[in-house]
């Protein structure tokens, strides 16, 4: 991912495509290496597992304790303080995703521009609540707090595409780009 | 610092970029090499200027002229008559409601739009925050600088308190005094902590200060240091914020290389260092307990306070926590001293605040204006007035939490004082107005709804309270509730205020109660009638009007 402000504009993350390959255990090897073996890194190497996997397996959690649990040291972890903090975090999931994530702004701001008329029309347009994943495995509903784009609310993002000032007939065009 | 004849700057805020700003970009890049300009021509991005109108923009300078809205199509011509022959085109230029051919912004900072005074955004949108020269040739680090060669931290400290300057997060503490506090706390080592973990609904000016000028964030920050004796510093970044992420990163690793962050501060005897830590989505960690247990690898849990993080903050040792938007106020008070601070805002709130404007109006966006700005103001001026002329039944002051303001008393002043005097907060700046259409029990649901799914479930007033008031505003917009639950309404809220253990559960009934202060009748009107005057919340079935009548005695 490039720095200066304009490379940013859409990133596809790399790594959904071959997360069946992903060797959890090597995630996680390289998350440590990054942040270092401390309880302050948990979180980002949690952030890291996330964010190249798509989602935080069961599996992954064992693997952090595993590698970060170091008695000698004086840093004792155990399986259940792991899971707390993975499901404490908005950011994480704890089941795999669909292809596409829609994060969709439910805060006062987009609701009054309008936003409950666009919830409505994802809604039916997908057949899915919030926090459903479509049988397919094509799509993700998802809510989310205020993304800070209130100025184009209402506001979703479709994986890393942002659609803001969205009026309800503009959805079905936009979910059709996603196939 | 390289010479251009021009620069060309492209907007890449949220609506320039899906409006196509990147193909204009780049569009721009092929043309100016295709002319042969790239020596003479710079070309960049800038970030949220506050204005939300013929985006994307093409600005260039020295002229400061803003071409807008630009499609790759019109680059072409762009760069052949502006920069190749110096022409400016007319139709192209982006409209304004602004005198022709001045820049709505750039005005404003001349005085030329009334009552905007940009203190903390002065560089934003006008460097390139990716370059600590820009920042320097802006007087970036004269502030730090001065503060090393001139002043000790007593000293420093004494001028912080004398500016008046107020937490910017939202309660409106003293800065100088949190300063001395941590200052003169036994323990080493101390922290700075700058709270960057903006996730108040509708708030979105410490974005634009960490992604428009980073530099300032780091430089403050040090300066902190400096004034309460810490060597450490952590920016705690909320998880969204990928970009200002980024661009803190970069201005971290600029400043280190530059001698101006790091070991012996322009060869001083004095320390400090920056970690970036990034969040995990969670309001709750904007509360400044939460925020440190989160930094720690925790839960983002608020401890029970006292003691607060001045004296047993991070890891257990003193710590000062600040909100971005107050540190950015550091360096111009240093530079320019606490008297100049006095000169802007009200003479109990100096300086000026950040505000987010929202809603049912006809521009939306940022603005930073002296304290004592009244709503009204906000609104023609800023807001360009209601949309579709429609009329102002209530503004929401501060976020999720914030108070609500009915539309008669829009004549308010925004300074602490006198929302304080309203039973109101200004909170952290964020105005949401909202026109006749909008449903008070709606807007009540879904402001309760994000706070039952923010709870962090540690103390039961909160978990409970939030829970059992959706419960009953669900109730309300379904009519299904009587009129006995307004009180249980009032009791839950009076309780949660008194009794929850952070700033949620405290502030989360304020909207609740606010609305049944000043909107009761048309609360009582869902619960009595079985309507909903704006049609918006879905009841049940009309019922006969003999049942209602009777309903009706009843209560």
């Amino acid at each position: 991912m490039g720095l200066p402000g304009i490379d940013l504009i859409s990133s596809q993350e790399e790594g959904m495509d071959s997360l069946k390959e992903l060797d959890i255990a090597n995630v996680v090897r390289r998350a440590v290496e990054i942040h270092g073996k401390t309880r302050e890194a948990l979180i980002p190497i949690l952030s890291e597992v996330n964010r190249v996997a798509g989602y935080i397996p069961q599996e992954a959690l064992a693997e952090i304790r595993r590698q970060v649990h170091e008695p000698d040291e004086g840093l004792f972890l155990s399986d259940s303080q792991l899971f707390s903090i993975a499901s404490f975090y908005q950011m994480f999931s704890l089941q795999p995703l669909g292809k596409h994530v829609i994060r969709f702004c439910e805060n006062a701001p987009c609701h009054v521009m309008g936003g409950r008329h666009v919830i409505k029309a994802i809604q039916e347009g997908l057949g899915l609540n919030p926090g459903e994943t479509s049988a397919d495995g094509m799509w993700s509903l998802v809510t989310t707090s205020c993304l800070g784009l209130c100025s184009v609310g209402p506001v979703f993002f479709v994986d890393d595409d942002l659609y803001g000032n969205i009026a309800p007939d503009l959805v079905r065009e936009i979910l059709g780009r996603y196939r | 610092m390289k010479a251009f004849r021009s620069m060309v700057l492209v907007s890449s805020d949220s609506t320039s970029l899906q409006k196509g700003a990147r193909d204009v970009f780049l569009k721009l890049q092929e043309e100016i090499r295709a002319f042969g300009l790239s020596e003479e021509v710079a070309l960049n991005t800038i970030c949220d200027i506050g204005c939300n109108e013929g985006l994307p923009l093409v600005i260039v300078y020295p002229e400061a002229v803003a071409y807008g809205p630009v499609r790759p199509d019109d680059v072409h011509i762009l760069v052949e008559e502006h920069l190749s022959k110096g022409q400016i085109n007319r139709e192209l230029l982006a409209l304004f409601h602004a005198p022709a051919d001045e820049i709505a912004w750039l005005g404003a900072r001349r005085g030329a739009l009334p009552a905007e005074q940009r203190i903390v955004l002065e560089r934003s949108g006008i460097v390139n925050p990716d370059s600590l020269e820009d920042y320097l040739s802006y007087s970036g680090y004269q502030a730090l600088h001065k503060v090393l060669a001139e002043m000790t931290p007593a000293e420093l400290i004494a001028e912080i308190d004398k500016s008046g300057l107020q937490g910017r997060g939202g309660a409106g503490f003293p800065t100088g005094r949190k300063w001395a506090f941590v200052a003169n706390a036994p323990g080493q080592p101390k922290y700075v902590i700058c709270n960057a973990d903006e996730s108040e609904p509708g708030t979105f000016k410490d974005r634009v200060i960490l992604e428009g000028d980073p530099f300032s964030i780091i430089e403050a920050m040090t300066i902190a240091g400096y004034a309460v004796g810490a060597s450490e510093g952590y920016i705690y970044v909320r998880g969204e914020y990928l970009r200002a992420y980024q661009r803190l990163a970069n201005a971290i690793q600029q400043a280190q290389a530059r001698g101006m962050l790091g070991e012996h501060i322009f060869g001083k005897n004095f320390d400090f260092h920056i970690s970036l830590h990034a969040g995990a989505g969670a309001y709750i960690c904007g509360e400044e307990t939460a925020l440190i247990e989160s930094i720690e690898g925790k839960r983002g849990l608020p401890r029970a306070r006292p003691p607060y993080p001045p004296t047993w903050g991070l890891w257990g040792k003193p710590t000062l926590v600040n909100n971005v938007e107050t540190l950015a106020n550091i360096p111009p008070i240093v530079r320019q001293g606490a008297e100049w601070y006095h000169e802007f805002g009200t003479l109990k709130n100096t300086g000026t605040k950040v505000f987010t404007i929202l809603g049912n109006v006809n521009s939306t966006g940022l603005i930073e204006a002296p304290f004592g700005i009244t709503l009204r103001e906000v609104i023609d001026i800023y807001g360009k007035g209601m949309k579709n002329s429609g009329k102002l039944k209530l503004t929401q002051v501060g976020g999720s939490s914030g108070s609500i303001i009915p539309g008669n008393l829009q004549d308010t002043p925004l300074d602490y004082e006198s929302l304080h005097r309203l039973g109101a907060a200004l909170g952290s700046g964020a105005l949401l107005f909202c026109n006749e259409d909008n449903c008070v029990v709606d807007l009540a649901k879904i402001l309760m709804q994000f706070f039952r799914f923010e709870c962090c479930a540690k103390c039961t007033p909160c978990r409970v309270g939030t829970q059992q008031t959706y419960e009953i505003l669900t109730r309300i917009s379904e009519d299904k509730a009587s009129i006995d639950d307004l009180q249980v309404l009032q009791k839950l809220g009076a309780d949660m205020q008194q009794i929850s253990n952070c700033g949620l559960g405290q502030a989360a009934p304020v909207p609740v109660l606010d609305i049944l202060k000043y909107f009761r009748a048309e609360v009582e009107e869902h619960i009595l009638s079985h309507h909903c005057p704006t049609g918006i919340c879905p009841m049940g079935k009309p019922v006969p009007v003999g049942s209602m009548v009777q309903q009706t005695a009843l209560s």
